[in-house]
């Protein structure tokens, strides 16, 4: 098992060294001179070249791709902000707690929504439960969540006045937020439980458990769950890495001060060191998360398990 | 006891013959039976309609101003109000219905053809090829698909085409695997050999015998992907990437209008409610169409 | 118990499935008796409704789209049927206990063997925890597998240790009667008497009834006392071994044997069963068997044929039974 673990860890170094080339490759032929853009329009031609000679802009873009990446690794170094002048990698450590947060609220608040009502879906199959539960469930995953947000704020900050509708200060603040980004992620896993579910109850080995006498209940929570769970990890996993992209939108709605604000914020400013190491950090996140899903999938799956210990 | 199935075998792959050759009717009929998205099919041929005939339904231009009407609550004038221009909603969204579903199709058209040429050479070619491609493929599914987007968008810069460009090359990985994948399994049956036999060459072989084969998930993924494309596209368009205003977006309205939404809520509802209403249709459609393709799936 | 009560006394059961493409009868009016320590053999094509007997006697038709719509089921003198589920799943695993057809989709992937076989004692017998695992312990080497295989899981067994796995879950609590459903099709030739076997000799042991579902004849000869031939959910033919094997009434019953290749007469063809089981949505007016019967008049065509009672037990339900066939 630490074998795999660790084969899975080097196998994503070639993955991130692709993201890294990607996005640069992309902010690279960004049109827009970044010397210009620091300097203003005032600045002299002179001015903006000296800049761009220091920035080493003028050099060949692998050279200016092998130096990023050396920094990268070697410093942790992404650059520096244009608009602060601040290291990236720390205005992203600072932003990036607030977002984990966030989207770790609302993966909890979809799990603890989806996978009962997607149990209950399964076992009473075209009830009314059901049915309602189905496409209150299409409609969450029909409805984008930055609308959402805004309904959201209209409905339960300025109509009722309940909760805040802007900043992240405590967990008044949390619920707006993570039930935005919860809401679509929360429809997403209750349609996949009931599926998972239904492909389960079917299964002989179901059957076997009620014939050994054993209770409805038992059946569903202990023999059915455990089997339908392996592939809802999957998508829980998936879930939050849209958790993280949904962030972007939902932070800047309720101006939230996460990696999600900074990097629209950035963009907006064209403050591209900053975006550049946003998605890279976007993305080492994700993998890292996907890395953990597929052990916890190991362990939930003895099938798996044991391949890897044959393997070891 | 090998008689009793023998003997049962024969008409049963007579059964099969008939199948094949009815399965587009047995896969329209089915779809008919299926109530919920016949409902999503009414949809969106609706808001097809209203996208084309959008000069002669909306009952406004979508940029005609009236400062004076700004801010209209919903009235018999102007069904769902006026944005802080005095523009009327209805008509923008009309209008809108136009621009969503024209970046829905492009961009997933764009997904399908850079995305599925990818997976079927992947696929059909396997070893090095297949290794190379699903390496990069992998290097785009370490970044969330909304993320991508958006840093395309931010390289390229706003506007409609770029929109299209990043949100159809944000959903590339997706269709290179599920073409990746259905290739995989039809390549290997034995027609796709009997061409091969018969001297077919590849880009023949591919185009002709196996991809048709292979349309099922395709159809049901690219149903369901306009829908994501529509939603991304509205996400970048809302943090001001994308579709840049006048042009009646309905992403774009909901940023416009998010400044006023303390005094007037009815700017930033409706166009919500259209591309939910888009959304929810096409998810209705999508699902439906993966139950008539592949009964086995239906629960 | 009573001896002279049967062990199970099934009763004119009728079970249907609804469906979109239309109703299934898939059981028409069952009858059968079981007598405690027999083995029963219940032989039919595919689809004749063999299973569906089954799981209704444990009352484990999937419901929806399945239902017992008439008849009674007699276990030990008390009618299942109106059985509450609480009720019922005292009788499971416990009294009646049921081997299916796959052993490799039988066990639960995800659950170790000994927490399978524990599970059922732990259901039925006032044991604790270590007192049930070490039951569960001694079954499984009673099933011929080593006891330190008891925490590995399903995947790390062949198809027939599979098997042998189920059975110790069936028979771990001394039920009084076993169905076991095609137990061994779905392994290999040379697994399949093994198997047998070892249900054989454990049934005897524990004194057991049995109910075998199978379509291989074969078999049936060998260890069945008695024997039920069922077509388009309906008993065409029950009787002991010897009378229905050596005083065949039932045209049905003829043509499964006819299909047999017989090792001492080299045929040049088998001799199938001319056309198809019915269509369970539509059946055939009159006898369901008389689009395929060699013998079939008018009557046959408009009215269902009654049972015939023929010599001790057996009958067969044609109305030429007495005639002996020819």
């Amino acid at each position: 098992m630490h074998r795999y673990v660790l084969r899975r860890v080097v196998m994503m170094i070639p993955v991130l060294l692709g993201v890294s080339l990607v996005i640069f490759t992309m902010m690279y032929f960004t049109p827009g001179d970044p010397a210009r853009l620091i300097l203003g329009d005032t600045a002299s031609e002179a001015e903006v070249e000296a800049l761009r000679e220091e920035m080493g802009l003028n050099d060949t873009f692998i050279v200016q791709y092998s130096r990023y990446l050396k920094k990268a690794i070697a410093h942790g170094d992404l650059g520096t902000s244009y608009v602060t002048g601040r290291p990236v990698i720390t205005e992203i450590v600072a932003r990036f707690p607030t977002t984990m947060l966030l989207a770790m609220l609302s993966v909890i608040v979809s799990v603890l929504i989806g996978i009962p009502t997607g149990i209950i879906s399964a076992t009473k199959q075209y009830s009314i439960f059901d049915n309602m539960a189905m496409i209150f469930a299409l409609l969450g995953v029909s409805m984008p969540n930055f609308w959402q947000g805004l309904i959201l704020i209209i409905v339960f900050s300025l109509h009722l006045g309940w909760l805040p509708a802007s900043g992240f200060y405590g967990p008044s603040y949390w619920i707006l937020p993570a039930l935005t980004i919860g809401t679509g992620t929360a429809a997403t896993i209750t349609r996949m439980t009931r599926s998972s579910m239904l492909e389960v109850i079917r299964q002989d080995y179901i059957r076997t458990a009620r014939a050994k006498g054993q209770s409805e209940i038992v059946v569903i929570l202990k023999h059915a769950l455990k089997n339908a769970l392996i592939p809802i990890i999957t998508v829980i996993g998936l879930q939050f890495g849209r958790g993280l992209g949904g962030a972007i939108l939902t932070e800047s709605i309720f101006s939230i001060p996460g990696l999600g604000k900074l990097m629209v914020d950035s963009i907006k400013a064209r403050n591209y060191p900053v975006v550049q190491g946003g998605v890279l950090f976007i993305a080492v996140m994700f993998s890292f998360i996907n890395l953990l899903v597929d052990i916890l999938y190991a362990y939930a799956d003895p099938r798996i398990k044991s391949q890897y210990r044959r393997r070891s | 006891m090998n008689e009793l199935r023998a003997h049962e075998a024969l008409p049963e792959s007579d059964r099969m013959v008939r199948r094949k050759k009815s399965q587009l009717r047995e896969t329209w009929r089915r779809m008919l039976k299926n109530k919920a998205s016949l409902v999503g099919l009414t949809i969106i041929v609706l808001f097809a309609f209203m996208a084309i005939f959008a000069d002669h339904i909306a009952p406004y231009h979508y940029d005609e101003q009236k400062l004076e009407d700004a801010f209209l609550k919903p009235s018999r004038d102007h069904w769902l109000g006026t944005d802080n221009f005095g523009r009327d909603i209805l008509s923008r969204i009309i209008y809108g219905a136009r621009i969503s579903l024209q970046i829905g199709l492009i961009s997933v058209g764009i997904g399908v053809a850079v995305g599925g040429s990818l997976g079927a050479f992947a696929a059909y070619y396997g070893g090095y090829t297949d290794n190379a491609i699903m390496r990069f493929i992998d290097v785009l599914l370490a970044i969330p698909n909304i993320v991508l987007a958006i840093s395309i968008s931010a390289a390229l810069g706003p506007g409609l085409v770029n929109a299209m460009i990043a949100v159809g090359i944000g959903t590339v990985p997706i269709y290179a695997r599920v073409v990746r994948a259905s290739v995989m399994t039809v390549k290997e049956q034995e027609f796709v050999e009997a061409a091969r036999c018969i001297g077919a060459k590849t880009p023949r072989i591919l185009l002709r015998h196996i991809l048709p084969n292979a349309m099922a998930p395709i159809i049901v993924q690219a149903t369901l992907g306009v829908a994501t494309a529509i939603l991304a596209a509205a996400g970048l368009s809302f943090i001001g990437l994308g579709i840049q205003p006048p042009t009646p977006e309905w992403g774009a309205m909901l940023s416009a209008g998010r400044q006023y939404i303390r005094d007037h809520w009815h700017i930033v509802t409706f166009p919500g409610l259209a591309i939910m209403l888009t959304i929810f249709a096409l998810n209705l459609l999508g699902d439906g169409l993966r139950d008539a393709l592949d009964p086995r799936l239906k629960r | 118990m009573n001896n002279a009560t049967p062990l199970l006394h099934v009763k004119n059961l009728h079970v249907r499935y609804t469906t979109d493409e239309g109703t299934v009868h898939a059981v028409n009016g069952v009858d059968l008796v079981m007598k405690k320590g027999e083995t029963l053999g219940l032989v039919g094509e595919t689809g004749a409704g063999k299973t569906t007997t089954a799981l209704s006697i444990l009352r484990l038709i999937p419901d929806p789209p399945g239902e017992i719509t008439s008849g009674e089921i007699l276990f030990d003198g008390h009618d299942l049927v109106p059985y509450s589920a609480m009720k019922m799943r005292k009788v499971r695993g416990n009294h009646i206990s049921m081997i299916f057809q796959d052993p490799m989709t039988a066990l639960n992937p995800v659950l170790t063997i000994g927490d399978q076989i524990s599970e059922v004692i732990r259901l039925h017998d006032r044991l604790s925890r270590s007192e049930a695992y070490g039951k569960a312990t001694r079954m499984l080497e009673l099933v011929g597998i080593p006891a330190d295989r008891m925490g590995e899981y399903p995947h790390q067994f062949s198809g027939g240790m599979k098997q042998r796995v189920v059975i110790a879950i069936a028979l771990v609590c001394n039920p009084l009667l076993l169905i076991a459903d095609e137990p061994t099709t779905a392994l290999d030739v040379t697994i399949q008497a093994q198997v047998l076997e070892l249900m054989q000799n454990l049934r005897t042991e524990l004194g057991t009834s049995m109910m075998l579902i199978t379509h291989d004849l074969g078999v049936v000869a060998k260890i069945c006392d008695t024997v039920a031939i069922m077509y388009a959910g309906e008993i065409v033919e029950y009787g002991t071994l010897q009378e229905v094997y050596n005083n065949t009434r039932h045209p049905y019953t003829k043509g499964l044997f006819g299909s047999i290749p017989k090792i001492d007469v080299r045929e040049r063809r088998l001799k199938p069963i001319p056309g198809l089981m019915p269509d369970p949505t539509h059946l055939p007016q009159g006898c369901s068997f008389h689009p395929r019967c060699p013998f079939c008049t008018d009557q046959c065509r408009h009215k269902k044929p009654e049972n015939v009672l023929l010599y001790g037990d057996h009958f067969a339900k044609c109305y030429y039974a007495e005639d002996g066939l020819q």
